[in-house]
């Protein structure tokens, strides 16, 4: 193997993984899967691991979770570190992890969210997607939101998967979040909500729309709520009729039949209902100090089928409404020391490799949603970071004699700068926590929102101690191999 | 509920399945591929990634195809899992051009 004559000189292998979510834990499976000595040092910014399985899938959603399983075995074996609570940027910069591993791989997914562009955007009662699902599923960013469920309309700007889930929790009788890992604050929340009528709003058609079946029907089967829709929304153009007969399309015929079923049911009395609206954009938000009203603009879709474009007519439509989510998008954020593209909300890469201009820059490589905009679903960062994988590996066999420090040169580094790392026995320890806080009330879990919290929960060295003996150990081997 | 490969694997073993799955549950023969059903997470990643249609969510199955839960389960549980993608059958082109696909 090539790659195995090229590293003659080097015991090891250092890979940096920065972003612990399903796309950092499938490159670190490729690394430590290829047979090669690797050593994988996988750097989180929260304390916690797991991305969006932890804190984007829905708590209804348990069976999701379960991708943890794979990852929790990933990180228990012998050749990968995890420091939790260091953030890349902030406490050890991408200069210094070049200098400490062979190859740093970029994970970090897509932590914003893409904006509506419209005036109003910004007043209270205006929320993202992203702040909601990470305030329901106990993100400690989002624990101080507030959202105003005293609201009995409220429009959801999107139709995708994530306003599903924002649409869920909000129409689903509290009492059956009870039982879910559902963060605390929000299903006290949630248990005192107005929330009457939900509009979940698509610029585009019903056989456009991006839900997948099975989320959709799930809206149509909630207890105690109407999914509704206007029938002459269903009068399809000839292009849109093309894209329902296609043989490759997934959720379009299983969609519009729902669609269908959902313009002739009528709403009952004391019922919640979602409403479908289509063929609507938003322009702007109106209200004295806080969101009154979304006014709305008709569209026409024009153009071939499956690049249906929605174009504005003139047409305005009024919806009185006091609280709005949208979920259009979430979007990445730059890194410090990484190139950025501004437009896609990712960072430029050929085959994984970060991209400057035109030049790979060496050593440096991206997976995940960063790497390809926020697309996919848990499993589709499995093939992505392979490839990602595959480029740094054949890299690597083209010149691979530098010596590199990995996991010790960077725990050294953060202890001198008074970083407190949560490594994955303190997370363990955390997990434990929360599944024993959560046994009393009948919840798989009841997690831990704060930092501080979390730090405090878990006291004790870990893996810290063994590391530093083993440190120790190592410099006094070498000292004597000098000698 | 779980997710079920169906007749058209047969003379195709794309396992392109496999690259998408997050939890490893594909088994598979040298004929073709089958879920384990314990250790599916409904996620259906695997849906739109075979080439040839060959999964579905037991829920959306065609009345014609439903043996194939049971003979999925068995075999899951009498094969090794596969982890990664591996090279289709020599018959896959030609199946999936009969298929229409």
């Amino acid at each position: 193997m090539h790659l195995m004559s090229a590293m003659n000189a080097i015991p090891a292998i250092h890979v940096a993984i920065v972003g612990a979510g399903p796309s950092g834990f499938y490159a670190a499976e490729a690394l430590l899967r290829s047979g090669l000595p690797v050593r994988v040092d996988m750097i989180e910014r929260l304390p916690t691991p797991f991305g969006l399985v932890r804190s984007g899938v829905a708590p209804d959603h348990p069976k999701l979770k379960q991708a943890i399983l794979v990852y929790d075995r990933i990180a228990r074996t012998p050749s990968f570190n995890f420091f939790g609570n260091v953030q890349v940027g902030r406490d050890v910069t991408v200069a210094e992890l070049r200098a400490t591993h062979h190859a740093v791989v970029f994970a970090c997914g897509a932590e914003t969210d893409r904006r509506m562009g419209i005036p109003g955007e910004d007043l209270p009662r205006s929320h993202t997607a992203t702040e909601f699902v990470g305030w329901f599923n106990g993100h400690p960013d989002y624990r101080d939101r507030t959202f105003d469920l005293g609201q009995e309309t409220v429009a959801i700007v999107g139709q995708g998967n994530v306003a599903a889930d924002v649409c869920r929790i909000l129409a689903k009788p509290v009492d059956e979040l009870r039982s879910t890992d559902i963060a605390e604050h929000a299903l006290d929340a949630l248990a005192r909500s107005r929330v009457r009528e939900i509009h979940v709003i698509g610029r585009r058609g019903p056989v456009q729309a991006k839900f997948t079946t099975k989320e959709l029907r799930e809206l149509g089967e909630i207890a105690g709520c109407a999914t509704l829709a206007d029938a002459a929304d269903l009068a399809l153009n000839a292009e849109s009729e093309t894209e329902l007969r296609d043989r490759n399309n997934l959720n379009g015929p299983g969609n519009f039949a729902l669609f269908r079923a959902f313009a002739a049911r009528k709403p009952a009395v004391g019922q919640r209902a979602i409403r479908f609206r289509f063929h609507l954009s938003p322009v702007t938000l109106v209200g004295d100090g806080q969101v009154e009203k979304l006014i709305l603009t008709r569209n026409r879709l024009e153009g071939p089928p499956f690049a249906q474009v929605a174009r504005p007519t003139d047409e305005p439509v009024e919806l009185d409404c006091g609280l709005v989510f949208r979920s259009i998008g979430y979007r990445g954020v730059a890194i410090p020391g990484l190139p950025f593209d501004d437009m896609l909300g990712t960072v430029p890469h050929t085959g994984g490799r970060v991209l400057d201009g035109a030049a790979t820059l060496p050593g440096l490589y991206v997976t995940g949603w960063l790497k390809r905009g926020p697309t996919g679903i848990i499993g589709t960062n499995r093939a992505d970071s392979v490839e990602t994988v595959e480029s740094l590996l054949a890299d690597l066999s083209k010149g691979c004699d530098r010596e590199k420090r990995g996991a010790e040169a960077v725990g050294e580094l953060l202890e001198r700068r008074g970083i407190r790392v949560f490594d994955y026995q303190n997370w363990s320890m955390l997990d434990t926590a929360e599944i024993a806080r959560g046994k009393p009330k009948g919840k798989p879990r009841e997690k831990f929102t704060r930092i501080d919290e979390m730090l405090a929960a878990s006291t004790g060295r870990g893996n810290e101690a063994g590391r530093s003996f083993g440190s120790a150990l190592e410099k006094t081997c070498r000292a004597m191999a000098r000698s | 509920m779980p997710h079920v490969v169906t007749d058209n694997c047969h003379l195709c073993r794309f396992t392109e399945c496999v690259a998408v799955c997050p939890v490893e549950c594909f088994h598979a023969d040298k004929e073709r591929t089958y879920i384990d059903p314990e250790v599916c997470i409904d996620c259906s990643a695997c849906i739109p990634a075979c080439p040839v249609r060959a999964i579905y969510e037991v829920i959306d199955m065609p009345d014609d195809q439903r043996h194939w839960i049971e003979i999925n389960a068995e075999r899951a549980r009498a094969l090794p899992v596969v982890y990664a993608k591996q090279e289709p059958l020599p018959t896959a082109a030609a199946r999936r051009a009969q298929l229409g696909f």
